[in-house]
């Protein structure tokens, strides 16, 4: 807004947390697992913590035939469920009193019209002042007729403005992975988006990326002195970036086949955390700042020469996992007996770039492996071992820098250490760093801290389209290969650290992979 | 786990604090400062039971020492807790009295943290001047309570005599949510056309005091304040504009009615702050508050705290 500067917003009272201005939030696909589970539950958290303002209304836009009220009764089950603060009566009669549900399909005209006419009638009752915010919790193909019949029906313009202060009503979009399938499709969908969303008012949401992971890790590397100067290919070995669950696809098949884990989990999530750890300081915290460093870093990742020999794919076979029976990927409900779609993927890639050259980042994912764990290990080189004659044979001296990202959010270090008592005995000890172990609880979670800037209008930390470009980029080669396979991915028992060709994968470099 | 230490010197309750360590009672990593509690007897497991949950979003070391009487003959008991009951932070109770009953430096420098700062908490009373006094010599933060002084207004005036950067009271803290709605309304609405700004709440509540005094220091309007009974000690703000005024109000509970020109009542959540709630705030943040500085020696001086009736919505 063109207001004079607010005379209460000092630099220097960093007490003073922001509101987000008035507005409507409308839910695509809001009787999903996403939405039930999650987002409604984090909207009602801010509301809790006294982060929205009194003029907000969410609007649910679903195929169900719901009644405001019966929309306002669901999703109070919902909140009560999921919200992490404590719900409180007042706070949701509040908050509910702004909730709304639309009935209709995608394509639906009416409906649309309908939904026009409910976010006026926000406008006037609740004073959301025109602004709107459209969350499509709906797979990728649904949105190109979303966006389109939200254009039509005149939902996505600005079209007036503020006679008095010149402010335009905002329009924004969050859309979440994956960005399409592969580079061509994500192209398409980009197209779609943008065409009717300006790119400043696309977010693109990772939810397993929280902003407070990205700024965890920036800490750690830029705030202190300690690590940036080892950071580099002089000093680290490799990189090892994992992402294991101990889950199988359960509900999700329908989701899961065809995707896989490279497209699910690797070109988004772990593209980015390899972005994070390996990009040059950026010269301010800034959304741009940011991008522009992990768009270079990117671009820089080559695409292996040989694919057969720098990836490993599985898929996950029945057995016994924890003391549970557990089916295999290919026996799951409503499954084809035949999918190749693997459910572990691990690739090997390098980053052309004087600091990294040399340096191999191995990245994993997969399903029903070890434990749930997403993790970077930033393995040191050896230290000489003039010293220390008599331990030539034991494992030590390999410094690593772990990085945890969930669960509970820390990092440990691992140094070599003199054994107590004995003559000059050495082996690693690991430190492990963690800010209080329920930090977490109290912390936001990641979509609140999502709902939130897109209310605010920060500009995200999540990838820009050119970032999703390169991440496919990458990506894209291995999956020709596998598709080119004619066999089934190779099978791995529940529980285990994947595949044979996983660990193959690294030993061929004569290295081995942590057990996170 | 409890020990509890007798008739005992700090040294001792150091070592005590290291074999709880061999014996694995004790995770020896990640504490991010100290916290100093100074309190009187009666007051301990308040302060204590606050201090432990802030330490769930801050872990520290807790260290209460209780002040008893001076008269009484020179001892200190000691108790250390870890684990269970004491949650994320190990505390340790020191009991003194006699010559030990004004605590300083030398009673506890063998239990601080190695380089991590130090924070004192007086949870019952207002210290003389409280950046010089033995224990908040050594802090780099100290954070006072001036509405649990008896007299709340002279506490707060003295606190502004002595100010320190360092110095903060939780009267201002309880004002955050106040203040970021308030902020929140000038986003929307700006200064233009505003007349005057009325302060409702209890005269001698130090919140109000200071809410008003922000007020004063950061808008070019003035700022009245007027008496308002209710459970928490302030209970609204009227921004009187030209265009229509705009009044926040919280009666009771934890939600606010908001009063805007020209439109339907709102309401918006505006919790009443607990004291956990504060403590953890205060320890997000250890360099000085120079806002909370500048309301206290110059907003507040400047400030006409006589109450005025004032007229209704």
């Amino acid at each position: 807004m063109s207001l004079s500067p607010n005379p209460l917003r000092d630099r220097q009272d960093r007490r003073l947390a922001r509101i987000s201005g008035p507005g409507s939030l409308v839910f695509f696909g809001v009787t999903g697992d996403l939405a039930r589970k999650k987002l409604l539950p984090a909207v009602y958290d801010l509301a809790h913590r006294g982060l929205l303002p009194a003029s907000f209304a969410v609007v649910g836009f679903g195929r169900r035939d719901w009644s405001h009220e019966e929309f306002v009764a669901q999703a109070r089950s919902w909140v009560r469920a999921g919200a992490r603060t404590p719900f409180d009566e007042d706070v949701w009669t509040q908050l509910s009193g702004g909730f709304r549900f639309v009935t209709g399909g995608f394509d639906d005209d009416a409906a649309y019209e309908r939904l026009g006419e409910v976010l006026q009638e926000l406008d006037d009752t609740r004073g959301t002042a025109g602004n709107r915010a459209f969350y499509l919790s709906i797979p990728p193909k649904a949105f190109e007729a979303v966006c389109g019949k939200l254009s039509e029906h005149g939902l996505a313009e600005q079209a007036w403005e503020d006679p008095e202060t010149g402010a335009r009503p905002w329009r924004r979009v969050v859309i979440e992975k994956p960005f399409g399938h592969d580079l061509a499709s994500a192209r398409e969908l980009n197209e779609v988006v943008e065409s009717v969303f300006r790119p400043d008012d696309v977010f693109r949401i990772d939810h397993y990326l929280g902003k407070e992971t990205v700024q965890n890790l920036l800490a750690l590397r830029f705030a202190n002195r300690l690590f940036e100067p080892l950071w580099n290919a002089q000093h680290v070995d490799h990189v090892q970036i994992t992402m294991a669950e101990d889950i199988g696809i359960g509900g999700r098949a329908g989701y899961y086949d065809g995707v896989g884990a490279a497209r699910d989990v690797i070109q988004n999530h772990l593209l980015q955390l390899l972005a994070l750890t390996a990009m040059e300081e950026p010269i301010s915290f800034d959304a741009d700042a940011l991008r522009a460093e992990k768009e270079k870093v990117l671009s820089a990742v080559q695409v292996p020469a040989h694919i057969a020999s720098a990836c490993a794919r599985g898929q996950y076979s029945g057995g016994w996992q924890g003391g549970e029976k557990v089916t295999g990927y290919l026996e799951e409900e409503g499954f084809d007996p035949e999918s190749t779609t693997e459910t572990f993927a691990a690739v090997r890639l390098e980053i052309a770039t004087r600091r990294w050259d040399g340096v191999p980042f191995y990245l994993r994912a997969g399903k029903r492996l070890g434990r749930r764990v997403t993790e970077i290990a930033v393995v040191f080189k050896k230290a000489p071992n003039l010293l220390f004659h008599d331990n030539s044979g034991a494992d030590f001296g390999q410094n690593a820098v772990v990085i945890r990202v969930q669960p509970d959010e820390g990092a440990t270090l691992r140094v070599a250490s003199k054994v107590p008592g004995t003559q000059m005995e050495v082996r690693d000890v690991t430190m492990d760093f963690s800010y209080g172990s329920s930090f977490t609880e109290s912390s936001p979670e990641a979509y609140e801290r999502l709902i939130l800037d897109v209310l605010l209008g920060e500009p995200p930390l999540f990838p820009r389209h050119a970032e999703v470009e390169q991440s496919w980029r990458i990506l894209d080669p291995f999956e020709e290969y596998w598709a080119g396979l004619s066999e089934q991915p190779e099978p791995y028992a529940p529980g285990s650290w994947g595949p044979d060709s996983a660990h193959l994968l690294l030993a061929k470099d004569g290295r081995m992979w942590r057990r996170p | 786990m409890n020990v509890e230490l007798p008739d005992t010197t700090a040294s001792q309750v150091a070592k005590t604090l290291v074999m709880l360590r061999r014996e694995g009672h004790l995770g020896g990593n990640s504490r991010v400062l100290t916290l100093v509690v100074s309190t009187l007897p009666g007051h301990e497991e308040d302060a204590m039971s606050a201090a432990q949950e802030a330490a769930r979003e801050h872990p520290c070391r807790v260290i209460v020492v209780v002040r008893g009487d001076a008269d009484a003959p020179t001892r200190m008991d000691a108790e250390v807790r870890v684990g269970g009951t004491a949650g994320a932070s190990e505390v340790i109770i020191l009991r003194v009295t006699g010559e030990l009953a004004e605590p300083d430096e030398s009673l506890i420098s063998a239990l601080l943290l190695p380089d991590d700062p130090v924070v004192t908490w007086w949870p019952s009373g207002v210290p003389q001047r409280v950046s010089a006094s033995p224990l908040g010599q050594i802090s780099q933060r100290r954070i006072t309570d001036s509405a649990a002084s008896p007299d709340p207004l002279r506490a707060l005036t003295r606190l502004a005599e002595t100010w320190q950067p360092g110095d903060t009271d939780l009267a201002w803290t309880r004002l955050t949510l106040w203040r970021t709605q308030l902020t929140s309304i000038l986003d929307q609405y700006g200064v233009r056309g505003l007349r005057e700004v009325t302060v409702f709440g209890a005269v001698n509540s130090p919140s109000t005091a200071l809410l008003a005094a922000w007020l004063h220091l950061m808008l070019p309007v003035p700022v009245r304040l007027a008496e308002s009974e209710g459970p928490a000690p302030v209970q609204g703000v009227r921004l009187s504009r030209v265009g229509g005024d705009v009044e926040i109000d919280r009666p009771h509970g934890d939600v606010a009615q908001l009063f805007l020109p020209g439109q339907p009542v709102q309401h918006v959540a505006l919790p009443v702050r607990t004291l956990p709630v504060c403590l953890a705030e205060e320890l997000r943040r250890l360099d000085d508050d120079v806002v909370f500085g500048r309301v206290l020696t110059q907003g507040l001086p400047a400030c006409d705290l006589t109450p005025v009736m004032s007229g209704p919505r």
